[in-house]
């Protein structure tokens, strides 16, 4: 016994370390196994590679994945090419030799088809997940998830188990529920899977569910434990579509806040200068574009003097810009609106002649083509709030910066000595003039004011339209709509109109396409104002006739 | 007195008898170049320095298309104080019904030589003709059309807009958004008017080929001929004693009201005449140029058509066809001698106009006269201090 | 504040009966369930302090504005309240606004040809020409108007005062059964406001006529049933005198 002990005590070490061996020789061999022409057997050698858990499998299945695995013509050996000039810089595959530079008939590229890549982005997944970085180890497990390699089963409740992050949690847990529906080892793990599944609505899931769905209808005598499969799964998919049915409202109504959002920013000058001066400004776009502009040339400044910075300076933008197209405003309004007063049409016909002259100066100066402004790290990016709802980072930014403005604005109307002047004015021109008013002060700061809030809006535009001269152009009619369907007795007017002019437009966008859901929202205010010609908050009584 | 004889008469007589001044001279020149450009055209070597060439007749052809679009914004917006910012769409309308005929008139000789179908619609893979282009491979159906499509669309517009008295701005900011939803209805293709591309690659017009000299000259005179009639129109318009109501009501709506006059169908009235107007002048233009596409929707068209009539002078009705055929021709002369000048200088135009010629090249030049006049006769007239009759 | 009991049944003959009129403009309530009546041919001044709610009255006597309650009867059997300015204007209501509004750029003569009682419709006025009776009765009016010299000027030409007298030309014109006039005297001379209370006595022997006026000499030249307006609501009714010494008139005017 004594002896046998020892023999298998020794043979047990003999095993260890033929096994420890064999783990390295066969990530070696399995490496060699993707020189092989059938893409059959490169499969084999990518899983076996990545089964040994070997150090250098991550990089090697990931250099395959981008396409920088190659083979050396001369000495069949495996290499991972950078590009460089003329070729490729390469080093040793398996060893991270650098074996200097060749030229690019000198290699030839591993190539792999879709079903391996949808396999090695599985399986790389599996590597990375114990990555130290959550970002890496989330995007790990929804690679599994895709690709569900049933293999993959036992790293996934391992890491299941050491996982701390709750984001991470989640998606670990949705990738096994669906490990274990596709690899399932008894009918009762499916239905708990779907379980599991039900409460994750998103649309990955939902595709899964409904082929495996598929799957279940097609088979021809079902059992009583498929049966009751294919009923939850059913089940489980009318949840899933009602929950998505919710987040898909949702998410239209986040997009039509967003949408309302920039048309209230483009809209609430206007509502400003039309409101106190019942002045219609229809340069009002150009002030939009030149604060786009001035966000362009804010951001060239960073470049070429602060580059590390550079997120800043959409912070420093949004002042500049409100100054630069107040100044413009101002100068605007100084210079031929004042001669124009109680002429209506008038100003319209010189602010649209002032319009085309801004527009073919900016094409002078900047030329005609669109001017790229980036975005700040902190607005780039989306927020994952459930697994079917993911807002944008800019989108976001844009909503609350339009409530800051919007409540900036009622702040200074509302507690402010320029404020309370402004709204005598609007009240009763006469009478406030004769109270001491400067109103052509009054009117020139107003006129300022809308237009530097037009140039705001442009810093907030130009995160997600092109900047162009033709920028203001696209969004005047709208901001027009807003003006009239809100009317111009508040701010109040011009927030309920811009938000339900955005949201109805999203609504009906998937229904009828984006050009038709503006068309119809034209026509609808077109025949709203019938109704209510002067707009939903107008001012009511004899003093506004005339 | 001369002045209530004048009244006495009806618009008829009036117009007859009493064509204004300016009115007489502007229609015996518009006649004197019906009959005098084809002479030119034809019996005049081309060697001479008199001969006119047929691009020429072509590129006036159009500025009388321009000047009849002018006048029919003018007779809306001069007389009756209503801006519409959406004129475009009508002459765009006309236009369309027109190229619809002129692409029915294509007919196998298009590029896929389907006898019915149209190539864009051969291209989208349709099989049918829609049932909206029936008929237009008749002529007298699509002149019906020409004018029947822009009056009801001005009459259905302004039913709405005249009845809920939406006024002043607001109605320029929506007629301004009708022209802007046509412009992005006309952009679909699933329209079936050619989407982006318009209608285009006529051949010929009542069996007379489009390029031929000959059938430039005759649109040429049709077009003058329809400008004479609109200018007459217009006048018997402004002449009677409804013109005298659309004054009213651009001075002093309310009062006009309280005076027993419906106010929102005389507006309806006029609208809708300027809207035919409009679309007779669209279909004219649309055989001289050649095509037709959605961009003559668009808002800054519509917008200039209103400058063509603020520097002729409005309420003048040749003051608009005046300032149509100015700002047109400064325009095929910058847009090719300085491209990047132009819009600086029509924007100036706007700006300039407004601030310093808001009666327009015609009202002021008036005004000038009167003062020079006034000037030489030392003392001053008693009663008529201005032709109160001669509006025009 | 109540408004004055009013007996007017609807068998009593009234050229114009306001039974229970109202309206607010967000929250101001211009008009407080005001109710008065006036009798055929009679003339009454009605006067108040400033945002009585005269000009409002006037607007919904005319159709301009709708009352939120109330209804307004012109000669005991059409309800004014249903229809628009110019069928009421039609009917027979003429009206002169408080700031002399006329059409500037045209003739004192096509001023009152465009009042002339006729068939206002589109067709009609398109084709219209004068006859020798409409001439007669313009001709007849520019002299009730002392404007027969002028007949040629742009009515922007005029004086104020014209102007004020070439409204009132152009609603007899109209020929109306009910003469609604809104200050009538605001700004002339007092040659002028003389004039003026001549010529509207003359109208009212013919007419009836309702006059909101603020001047009280001008009321007390009319010599007629005055009616005081406050808050929205008939305040006190009768001779000048009498509401003169009336205590809450003395109150509301005096301001307490």
């Amino acid at each position: 016994m004594r002896i046998e002990f020892k023999t298998l005590l020794a043979g047990l070490l003999l095993v260890f370390a033929i096994q420890f061996s064999a783990q390295a020789q066969s990530f070696d061999s399995a490496a060699e196994g993707l020189l092989a022409k059938s893409y059959k057997d490169k499969i084999q050698a990518v899983e076996i590679i990545a089964a040994t858990g070997d150090a250098r499998s991550a990089p090697l299945l990931e250099a395959l994945l981008a396409g920088d695995l190659f083979t050396r013509k001369s000495d069949k050996l495996l290499v991972i090419g950078n590009k460089a000039s003329g070729g490729y810089d390469i080093v040793n595959a398996l060893t991270g030799e650098a074996l200097g530079s060749v030229k690019k008939r000198e290699v030839r590229k591993i190539r792999i088809n879709n079903k391996m890549r949808g396999l090695i982005k599985g399986l790389l997944g599996g590597l990375t997940l114990l990555n130290d970085d959550p970002n890496l180890r989330l995007k790990a497990a929804d690679a599994v998830f895709k690709s569900r390699p049933a293999e993959m089963r036992t790293p996934i409740e391992q890491a299941l188990a050491t996982e701390t992050d709750p984001t991470v949690t989640k998606a670990l847990e949705r990738t096994l529920a669906a490990l274990k529906l596709t690899h399932a080892q008894s009918s009762e793990e499916q239905l708990a899977a779907v379980e599991m599944l039900e409460g994750m609505a998103d649309p990955q899931v939902k595709s899964l569910l409904s082929a495996e769905g598929r799957k279940l209808q097609a088979i021809k005598d079902p059992t009583d434990a498929e049966l009751q499969l294919a009923l939850a799964v059913d089940a489980a998919l009318a949840k899933i579509d009602e929950k998505l049915a919710f987040l898909n409202i949702i998410e239209n109504i986040f997009q039509g806040v967003s949408l309302g959002s920039v048309l209230l920013l483009a809209a609430i000058g206007l509502a400003i200068t039309f409101g106190v001066m019942g002045v219609i400004n229809m340069a009002h776009g150009e002030m939009v574009m030149i604060g786009a502009y001035t966000t362009y040339m804010v951001q060239q400044l960073f470049l070429n003097f602060a580059p590390d910075m550079m997120n800043f300076s959409l912070l420093v933008a949004i002042p500049a810009a409100f100054l630069v197209s107040g100044a413009c405003g101002i100068g605007i309004e100084r210079s031929i609106i004042r001669f124009l007063y109680g002429r209506p049409l008038e100003t319209l016909l010189a602010t649209w002649g002032l319009s085309l002259i801004l527009q073919q100066f900016v094409r002078t100066i900047f030329g005609p083509t669109n001017k790229e402004v980036s975005s700040p790290d902190w607005l780039s990016g989306t927020w994952e709030v459930t697994g079917g709802l993911a807002l944008t980072y800019n989108r976001i930014g844009i909503i609350l910066f339009a409530a800051a403005v919007l409540i900036l604005l009622m702040l200074v109307l509302r507690k402010t000595a320029f404020g309370l002047q402004m709204r005598a004015v609007t009240q009763n021109r006469q009478m406030a003039a004769s109270m001491g008013i400067r109103t052509g002060w009054v009117d020139a700061m107003t006129f300022g004011l809308g237009s530097g809030v037009a140039g705001m809006a442009g810093v907030a535009l130009s995160q997600i339209d092109n900047v162009s001269p033709n920028l203001g152009q696209a969004y005047i009619i709208d901001s027009f709509m807003v003006v009239v369907f809100g009317g111009v007795g508040n701010l109040w007017g011009t927030l309920v109109g811009a938000l339900s002019l955005g949201i109805t437009n999203k609504f009906l966008e998937p229904y009828t396409g984006a050009v038709l859901a503006k068309i119809l929202v034209l026509v609808v205010i077109i025949l709203f104002i019938q109704k209510r010609p002067r707009g939903l908050f107008a001012l009511k009584g004899r003093a506004v006739e005339n | 007195m001369d002045l209530m004889k004048n009244t006495q008469q009806g618009p008829f007589l009036s117009l007859m008898t009493g064509l204004p001044g300016g009115g007489k001279t502007f229609l015996g020149i518009l006649l004197a170049a019906a009959l005098l450009v084809p002479v030119l055209n034809i019996f005049v070597p081309e060697s001479s320095s008199l001969h006119v060439p047929t691009y020429l007749v072509s590129l006036f052809g159009k500025y009388l298309c321009f000047a009849l679009l002018a006048l029919s914004v003018d007779l809306i917006w001069g007389y009756c104080g209503i801006l519409s910012l959406g004129h475009g769409a009508f002459f765009a309308l006309g236009g369309y019904a027109m190229g619809m005929y002129l692409m029915r008139q294509i007919g196998d000789r298009g590029v896929y030589g389907n006898p019915e179908l149209p190539d864009f619609m051969v291209f989208l893979n349709w099989t049918e003709l829609p049932w909206y282009w029936y008929g237009f491979d008749m002529f007298p159906f699509a002149l019906l059309m020409v004018v029947l499509v822009p009056g009801i669309l001005a009459f259905v517009f302004g039913w709405f807009a005249f009845r809920a008295r939406v006024t002043g701005v607001y109605l320029s900011i929506i007629t301004q958004a009708m022209t802007y939803a046509l412009l992005l209805a006309f952009f679909r293709n699933d329209m079936g008017f050619g989407g982006n591309n318009g209608l285009t690659d006529f051949k010929d017009i009542l069996g007379f080929d489009l390029q031929a000299d000959g059938t430039r000259l005759g649109l040429f005179v049709a077009s003058i001929l329809a400008l004479a009639l609109g200018y007459l129109i217009s006048s018997f318009i402004t002449q009677s004693k409804l013109g005298r109501v659309l004054i009213a009501i651009r001075d002093a709506e309310s009062r006009t009201r309280f005076s027993g006059y419906r106010v929102e169908y005389y507006k309806l009235f006029v609208f809708v005449v300027s809207a035919v107007l409009a679309g007779i002048a669209g279909a004219l233009y649309v055989p001289q140029v050649g095509i037709i596409n959605p961009s003559e929707f668009s808002p800054a068209n519509s917008i200039e058509v209103v400058i063509w009539v603020a520097v002729g002078g409005r309420g003048t009705l040749w003051g608009a066809v005046l300032g149509a055929v100015l700002v047109n021709w400064g325009k095929s002369y910058f847009t090719g001698a300085f491209p990047d000048a132009w819009l600086y200088l029509l924007g100036g135009l706007f700006v300039f106009t407004t601030l310093f010629l808001p009666k327009g090249i015609v009202g002021t030049s008036g005004i000038w006269i009167e003062k020079f006049k006034n000037l030489r006769q030392s003392d001053p007239p008693l009663a008529p201090r201005s032709p109160v009759v001669k509006e025009d | 504040m109540t408004s004055q009991p009013v007996s007017a049944p609807a068998d009593f003959p009234s050229i114009l009966y306001l039974d229970g009129v109202s309206v607010s403009f967000d929250g101001f309530k211009a008009l407080n369930n005001l109710s008065f009546f006036i009798e055929p041919g009679e003339m009454r001044a009605i006067i108040g302090p400033n945002g009585a709610g005269k000009t409002t009255m006037m607007d919904v006597i005319t159709g301009k504005t709708r009352p939120d309650e109330g209804m307004v009867f012109f000669k005991n059997e059409i309800d004014l309240t249903k229809h628009d300015e110019a069928f009421i204007a039609n009917l027979g209501i003429g009206r002169k606004f408080q700031k002399p509004t006329v059409f500037e750029s045209q003739s004192v003569f096509h001023n009152l040809e465009l009042s002339l009682k006729e068939d206002k419709s589109v067709m009609k006025t398109l084709f219209a020409a004068l006859n020798d009776a409409q001439l007669a009765r313009i001709m007849e009016v520019l002299k009730i108007i002392r404007l027969e010299e002028k007949a040629t000027w742009l009515a922007g030409e005029l004086s104020h005062g014209q102007k004020q007298w070439l409204e009132i030309g152009m609603l007899l014109m109209q020929d109306p059964d009910l003469l609604l006039v809104d200050e009538p005297v605001a700004g002339m001379t007092d040659a002028e406001t003389e004039q003026t209370a001549d010529l509207l006595r003359e109208i009212s022997s013919t007419h009836s006529v309702v006059v909101v006026e603020h001047d009280m000499e001008f009321v007390r030249a009319l010599n007629t049933k005055v009616t005081v307006l406050h808050e929205g609501s008939v305040l006190a009714e009768g001779s000048l005198d009498t509401v003169q010494n009336n205590q809450r008139v003395i109150d509301v005017y005096l301001g307490r």
